[in-house]
């Protein structure tokens, strides 16, 4: 039985069969609306994410499935201190595959050393998050037409991001990615992911402060948001903050194809005047979620 | 009677970072054992400018690799007939279980009772050692 706990867990095979299977979704979502008819998906959730718990179900009712679960700790039974190992022995009899969202990192590993049925992460803690890993890669490789020969400029707070970890241990397996790091000194990727992914990979990077000057030289442009808590002092957070502000203006200096991916919640980094901007693909990358997960729970369900 | 400068029989435990030495001597249990053992705290090294050493006048049935999860630097000497049978560097075991314990409070270990503490070897040369759970890095001070 397989588990998808982090996005490596997946040979870049298996990837693009499940990339492959969800655009064969998009175009054609009848021959999958009743495929999963009588399965259940138990969502464990103990901390709330609405955007994610709503996707997986969305995309286990687009098969035909069912869906059941909580979606907090206190409404379950870790309130009364029941260990994952326990709930998961239990859930496992109640449904035939589970994604499960939790605040401790390392939860879905050990869910999935303990069940009986498929365990996909839901995001663990600051860890992990698969699915948002395989959204970003489908979005890209859908809207670009390939996952190779790109120049990837991350933006923000590219430190405490697990989006963007995740994602760049996933994109170093593919051939000629260009990574440009941006973001302020306080926020830089951290040094085990340069040591131990980037500088061992053979596609090349380079970290910057400054967005404007790199803009023109993107495929793509990850945003995400710079925490005014990760600052020790307002000053710094005043000064750098608009730097990584995206608007019109800076769009002006990209490359015409160049796409702006987000994995959302967005609150002020990319400005609303970019939502209309037909490179800002970042609403799209949320529904394409929902196709990604859909194509997951049937590779893991082995239905497709 | 142990001869702090010399030993006939037994192991010493060299090179351990100044200040380490009861932290092996806790992992080790060496409490229990019912020969001699000397701990010599901050002796004077070229190498390193201070160290720690333990002695052991007799022999010990233990993996001893497993101290390099502790303390990469350390060397073993096996002492027999008064003279260093064997000097060695540690081999890193590319996984741990319940040696070290993972530190990070938002590690699922942190609240998950009777859960093992695995680590694997991420990094040989410079002797990393990742939670399976959470990835994060064990440090060593």
């Amino acid at each position: 039985m397989k588990h998808l706990i982090s996005p490596l867990d997946l040979s870049v095979t298996e990837l693009e069969d499940i990339l492959e299977l969800a655009d064969n979704i998009i175009n054609a979502p009848k021959n999958y609306s009743d495929i999963c008819h009588g399965k259940k998906l138990a969502t464990l959730f103990y901390e709330p994410s609405t955007r994610t718990r709503l996707s997986f179900e969305a995309a286990m009712l687009n098969l035909g499935g069912n869906v059941l679960g909580f979606s907090s700790a206190d409404s379950s039974s870790a309130a009364k201190g029941e260990s994952v190992a326990d709930t998961i022995r239990v859930i496992s009899s109640y449904a035939d595959i589970c994604a499960m969202r939790h605040p401790k990192e390392g939860a879905p590993l050990v869910a999935s050393t303990y069940s009986s049925i498929p365990v996909i992460n839901a995001g663990d803690g600051g860890h992990n998050h698969p699915t948002q890993t395989l959204t970003d890669l489908f979005t890209i490789s859908k809207l670009k037409g390939r996952l190779n020969n790109l120049t990837v400029g991350f933006c923000g707070d590219l430190k405490f991001g697990r989006t963007v970890h995740s994602l760049i241990n996933a994109l170093v397996r593919y051939e000629n990615i260009h990574f440009v790091l941006i973001s302020p000194e306080e926020l830089k990727i951290p040094a085990y992911l340069r040591e131990e992914v980037l500088d061992t990979s053979e596609n090349s990077y380079e970290e910057v402060r400054n967005l404007e000057a790199v803009l023109p030289s993107l495929d793509l442009l990850y945003m995400t948001r710079v925490q005014k808590e990760r600052f020790f002092n307002e000053e710094d957070y005043i000064r750098l903050k608009d730097s990584f502000i995206l608007d019109s203006k800076k769009m002006t200096l990209a490359k015409e194809d160049m796409l702006v991916l987000h994995p959302l919640p967005r609150v002020n980094e990319i400005a609303t005047e970019v939502d209309n901007d037909k490179r800002a693909v970042y609403f799209k990358q949320a529904e394409f979620g929902v196709y990604v997960r859909m194509a997951l729970i049937m590779k893991l369900l082995e239905v497709a | 009677m142990l001869n702090i400068g010399g030993l006939n029989e037994g192991i010493v435990i060299d090179h351990i970072e100044a200040g380490g030495a009861m932290k092996i001597y806790s992992y080790l249990n060496l409490e229990k054992l019912d020969c001699s053992v000397a701990i010599i705290k901050n002796a004077k090294s070229n190498k390193m400018g201070k160290k720690d050493i333990i002695k052991i006048d007799g022999n010990l049935d233990m993996d001893l690799d497993i101290l390099g999860v502790l303390d990469r630097n350390i060397t073993v000497n096996i002492i027999e007939n008064g003279e260093i049978k064997r000097k060695r560097n540690l081999n890193l075991p590319d996984k741990v279980t319940n040696i070290i314990k993972c530190k990070n409070p938002r590690c699922i270990t942190s609240i998950e009772q009777d859960l093992p503490h695995i680590f694997k070897l991420t990094d040989k040369e410079k002797g990393v050692y990742r939670c399976v759970y959470c990835e994060q890095a064990f440090k060593r001070s």
